[in-house]
This record gives C-alpha cells, structure tokens and sequence, in this order.
C-alpha cells in the first residue's frame, strides 16, 4: 500500500499556457509595431456595428484588420468584411471565450509587420474571458445604454480586467432612460480611474474621442519599437 | 462557464507536476482562488469530479482557499482589504484604488500525494 501523504510545492498559474502565448504575442506584436486591442462585451452591445464602424474610419490612415470570436457563423466577419479590412473569424464551437492560442493560430498566414492595429472582438460574454489574456495592449469592455447602468457592479471583474470602458447606442440614451452619470459612476466604483467613452457608432458622436485616444496610443507603440 | 477547461487545466497540470517528481497517486490538488479570477468555485468543484474521471486523478479532491480582495491604498501606504467586489476602496479608510494586490489568484499551490506501491519482488 502507499505510504504516509506528503504535500509536494508545486505554485503555478493554471493558466499559465495561456500566459506563456499571450507573452509570445505580445512580444511579437511590439517587435512588429501593431497596436493591439481586445474587445469584450455582452452578446448585441454591438461590439460589431462599433468595430466596423472604426475600421472603416482607420482605414483611411491605418492599416488595420480585425478577428472575430464566435460560438458559430461566420456573420460578423461578413460584417466586417464591409469595412474593407482584412477581416478572420474564429468560431470557437461551444467555448466562451477566445484563447490565446486561438488568437495565434489565426495570425498564421498574417504578416504583422503590414499591419498598425489589429482589434480582436472576443466571444460575447462578460464572465470568461476575463480570465484570458490574448497578448493585446488595450482590453476595452463595452456596455449599451439598454442593457441598465448597474452592468459594472454585476461583472466587476470583467471591469477589472479591462484598460478602458465604452458605453454604446448613447443615440438610445433618452429612449431607454439610460442614466449616464449612474452608469459612469458604477464603473469608478468597480474600476477607480477608469476612462470611459460614451459614445454612438451609428450617429458617430463621441467616436473621434476614441478615435483618438486608438491614434495616440498606437503611436506610442510604435514610438517605443522605434 | 469555463470552469471545466479550468478544471481540465488543473488535472493536466497536476499529473505533469507529479510525473516531473517521479510519479505517484494524487489524493488532493490545492488551489488558491481569487474572486477576480473568473472563475467559480462552486462550478469548479463539480467540473473537477468531470475532469478527474478517467484520469490518474479520479478519486481525488480538490481543496480550495479562497483568497480574499486587496489592494494597495495609497492614502494608508500600505496593502488593504477592498470594501467590497462593487465598491474598490480601502476598507480602512475609504480612498478607491484599482491597484489590485490579491484576488486574481488560479494557482496550483500543491499536490497531496501517496507514493505508488513498491513491488515487493
């Protein structure tokens, strides 16, 4: 039979596959000058509607290209498709969220150095991913005006997880009664510090705003690698 | 819920740790878990008996200490408890701060493990 029980150390990150390929990435995306930003969201926050909407407005001065996660389809790649930018998907099957072994599988046949941002919209859901880094420089976490103000205080962690908060459909505001000040506030109380970017990609107010903050970081990557 | 690849991760980090130290039967995997982790503790419980069967590990149990949230408040100088998952500020003195110090924690902190039988020849 065994012998007495003995406690063997071990202290690692379970996660630390993933970590190891989200370092790997990162690092080739600063040698590579590409800014990169995740987005993560609810499902119909319209984290797609908003990322066509600033491909096609990057395009004119940027090369960028986007990969969409999803459960299935390839619908929001189509989407996309419209902004002229390169555009991937990758369907995840049953799982939730994107990995980043995903993101680097997809990024095979890309050549990095062609290309100044790359957004990655990750599966819609406000609870896994925020346990995954995919390597990005900026995690932004999206929220619509009809989904309620208290979204931050229920999934404070994905709020922790992220760099900055965008609050979309503000053309909706007044029809659903969305307070943004309560919202806004909300998002401080999780996240103290947090930028937040009201905003509406289907009337385009607030987009330069974010616009511009995408352009001032990028370049600050690219500045650095320089 | 992705508490099952969690919970698959956890075995497979389990049995490779304990094939590095020469083998052996795992009674129970420690684990320290951190409210901001994403993770549920509930769920992993279960998604752990799932990810366990089959496996060298079926049978064995996974104990769990919980990790409590805190941060650095720069007002105190010093690493404190936050109010609450909804409210990020020191319990001590009120000031918000995002600086978090503990509670993102997934990690495997050790292996309880029996030692294979030696075949008495």
């Amino acid at each position: 039979m065994g012998s007495e029980p003995r406690l063997i150390e071990v202290r690692k990150n379970v996660l630390k596959k993933n970590d190891v390929v989200a370092h790997a990435l990162r690092e080739r995306f600063r040698e590579a000058g590409t800014f990169v930003v995740s987005l993560v969201s609810s499902p119909g926050s319209g984290k797609t509607f908003f990322l066509e909407k600033i491909l096609t407005r990057l395009r004119e001065n940027y090369r960028v290209a986007a990969l969409v996660g999803d459960l299935a389809t390839e619908n929001d790649a189509i989407r996309l498709a419209r902004s002229l930018a390169p555009v991937k998907q990758i369907t995840t099957g049953t799982l939730c969220h994107l990995e980043a072994a995903m993101v680097e599988d997809s990024l095979e046949d890309w050549d990095l150095c062609q290309l100044d941002m790359l957004f990655i919209e990750n599966v819609g859901n406000l609870v896994c991913p925020s346990s995954y880094d995919l390597g990005e420089n900026l995690r932004m976490v999206l929220i619509s005006v009809t989904e309620g103000e208290d979204k931050p205080l229920k999934y404070p962690t994905i709020f922790n997880s992220a760099d900055v908060a965008v609050i979309t459909k503000m053309d909706l505001a007044a029809a659903v009664e969305f307070n943004f000040q309560a919202a806004f506030s909300n998002i401080q109380a999780v996240r103290p510090g947090m930028p937040v970017f009201p905003l509406s990609a289907k009337s385009g107010e607030g987009m330069d705003d974010f616009l511009a903050l995408l352009k001032s970081r990028a370049g600050e990557l690219r500045a650095a690698t320089i | 819920m992705h508490e099952l690849s969690i919970a698959m991760s956890i075995v497979e980090m389990a049995e490779e740790e304990a094939q590095k130290r020469g083998g052996g039967q795992i009674t129970a995997v420690y684990l320290k878990l951190g409210p901001l982790s994403g993770v549920v503790k509930e769920a992993l419980l279960s998604a752990y008996e799932l990810a366990c069967e089959g496996t060298p590990l079926q049978g064995s149990s996974l104990k769990v200490e919980e990790v409590p949230v805190s941060v650095f408040c720069r007002t105190c100088n010093a690493e404190r408890p936050v109010c609450s998952l909804q409210f990020f500020c020191c319990a001590e003195c009120g000031s918000p701060s995002s600086e978090i110090v503990h509670g993102k924690e997934l990690e495997v902190v050790a292996l309880e493990m029996e030692e294979w039988a030696q075949n008495p020849a």
